[in-house]
Order: C-alpha cells, then sequence, then structure tokens
C-alpha cells in the first residue's frame, strides 16, 4: 500500500483537530453549566459581558502566543510540548478510567446548576451594573477557557498547519455548545462527558507519546500512522482497566 | 487577584492531579531521553519501551487507586 506524504499529514491534521474539538467540548459544557446559572439568576447582560471578555483574553492569548510558538523550529519545542500533552493526556485517561469504573463520581451538569444557582441567589440584589455577575462568568470561562487555550497552542505548535486545525476544532466546540445552550436554555447533562474524557485523554496521551518520542529521536515505524495505532493502544489499555479496578476495589471492599 | 491564584491553580491542576502518577511520568521520561539515544541500534523497540512504560505507570496508579477505596 503506497501513502503519500499528504495522506501522512492528514493524519496528524485530523488528529489534532478532533483532540481540540473534544476536549474543548468538554470545558465548554462546564463554562456553559456556570453561565446559564449565572444568566437565569442574575441576568443576561453581565453573564455574556463576562463571557465574551474573557473569550476575548483568551483569543489575545492564542493571537500572541500560537504564532511566535510556531517560529520556533519545531525540534526545539516538540520535547517539552510532547511532555505536557502528554501528562494532560494521561491525567484524562486516569481520572476517566476511575469514573467509568465508579471509584470517582462522574461530573453532574445538574447538581454543578443548582449549586451556582443557589449560590447566586444568597448573594443579594444588584442595583445597576451587575458585577457580581460579570465576575462569575468572566472567571468560569477564564478557568475553563484556559484549559482550552492549552490544548490550542500545544497541539497547535507540533508543526505547520496545526495551529489553524486546533484552532478551528476549539472555535467549532465553542459555537456547537454556545448554539445548544441557546436553543435548550439548561446545562448539557446528557453530554456523555466521561465518553469524551477517555477519548481525549487517548488522543493527547497517544499524540504527547508520539513527540516525545520523535523529540528522543526515535523513528516511529511508519511515521505519522503510528499515532492512530498508539491512540488505539491507549484506548484498549484503558477499556482493559475499568474492570479490572472495578473488580480490584470490589475484592478490597470483602476482604475489608 | 484571586482570579489569578485561581488561574495558577488550574494551569498547574492541567498536568498535576496525583503527584505519584505526574513523577513517574516524568521519571519515565527523563530515563528514556537518558537511555534511548544510546539505543540507536534498536531504535524500532525504542517507541515499543517509551509506550510500555507509560501504560506500565498507568495500570500501576489506577489499580493503587482501586485497593485505597
Amino acid at each position: 500500500m503506497n501513502l503519500g506524504l499528504g495522506h501522512l499529514e492528514a493524519t496528524r491534521l485530523w488528529t489534532t483537530l478532533a483532540a481540540a474539538f473534544l476536549a474543548s467540548l468538554v470545558e465548554c459544557v462546564e463554562a456553559l453549566t456556570v453561565v446559564l446559572a449565572v444568566g437565569s439568576v442574575r441576568g443576561w447582560p453581565g453573564a455574556l459581558a463576562g463571557a465574551a471578555a474573557a473569550l476575548g483574553v483568551l483569543a489575545a492569548i492564542v493571537a500572541a502566543v500560537g504564532p511566535a510558538l510556531t517560529r520556533i523550529p519545531l525540534h526545539r519545542i516538540q520535547l517539552v510540548v510532547g511532555a505536557m500533552i502528554l501528562l494532560f493526556g494521561m491525567r484524562w485517561l486516569r481520572k476517566a478510567i476511575l469514573r467509568a469504573a465508579g471509584l470517582i463520581a462522574l461530573h453532574d451538569e445538574e447538581a454543578a446548576y443548582a449549586k451556582k444557582t443557589a449560590a447566586l441567589r444568597g448573594a443579594g440584589v444588584a442595583s445597576g451594573w451587575d458585577r457580581l455577575a460579570f465576575a462569575a462568568s468572566f472567571n468560569i470561562t477564564m478557568l475553563e477557557g484556559t484549559e482550552v487555550v492549552f490544548i490550542v497552542v500545544a497541539l497547535g505548535a507540533g508543526g505547520s498547519g496545526l495551529m489553524a486545525a486546533a484552532s478551528l476544532g476549539a472555535v467549532a466546540a465553542l459555537l456547537a455548545i454556545a448554539a445548544l445552550g441557546v436553543a435548550l436554555h439548561r446545562p448539557l447533562a446528557r453530554v456523555p462527558e466521561n465518553t469524551l474524557k477517555f477519548a481525549v485523554g487517548g488522543l493527547l496521551a497517544a499524540l504527547g507519546t508520539f513527540w516525545v518520542g520523535e523529540g528522543a529521536g526515535i523513528v516511529w515505524p511508519g511515521d505519522n500512522l503510528a499515532i492512530p495505532v498508539l491512540i488505539a493502544a491507549y484506548l484498549a489499555l484503558a477499556l482493559c482497566l475499568v474492570p479490572l479496578c472495578r473488580s480490584r476495589a470490589c475484592a478490597v471492599a470483602r476482604e475489608g | 487577584m484571586r482570579w489569578i491564584k485561581s488561574i495558577a491553580r488550574e494551569v498547574v491542576g492541567l498536568f498535576v492531579e496525583d503527584g505519584s502518577f505526574a513523577g513517574a511520568i516524568a521519571a519515565w521520561l527523563v530515563v528514556c531521553l537518558a537511555a534511548l539515544p544510546r539505543l540507536a541500534a534498536s531504535a524500532r523497540w525504542a517507541g515499543l519501551a517509551l509506550f510500555a512504560g507509560l501504560a506500565a505507570i498507568l495500570i500501576e496508579s489506577v489499580l493503587r487507586f482501586s485497593r485505597r477505596r
């Protein structure tokens, strides 16, 4: 089978786009829950202005840091960026395994929404411009957005054209979640957050392993085609670990 | 200033949730970086060794957590 260079680059491009999209989806869902709570309790002008201001700051960070990173020769940053992506991906994969095994609680958007609305109702009524609404919305968008910015910048630093692909994935996720938020006006509790974390964890762990390897001088068999093999290997390992963790925890509970 | 601290905490939290897990990964990467250039003759196996170590760290970490619960 003759796979051209374009085919190999497309593998990296689509993996980057998918990883940025899925990871951003998770973060956007969490931010939307709080922005919806702020808007419904304190009013929409402050909530939307806070979210918009934070998005402006985050876009400015990507615009400033992204192009600067892509100008640095790839081999100089590949190791560092690869290690960061690897740590990030492995952390998500570990958490997703433990959640799927029932050892730590799943993230509950309905509960987070109820908790936030209760806290905001108890904060008193603002006269005029609601600074609390602005600050609450700004903070959550900045917090969740920082993770998105890291993912976009780190994935985008991996080669020419990847910054555009990573940014496109993140913007697509933001638009999709914003559209769903406007249409439904309630938290997106049915988004399978842990399944997404599983997938993103596998994708990022694989990309991180690949980049660290390249940075260390490893010649991967099949070049970029090693990426899907690594993704499959991480996901298969994680899926095997879920029942194993569950049975191990049950065995310990019976002994105790 | 409080939100800046929150963001700094969030940024560290991006990479480190369980200190021993993140530390083991970092240590394995250091070992690989030190050892792999000396094993250039078996470069085909270097990628497999890198992945195998990371997989072992993941397995140990989640099983250790399971025993604790």
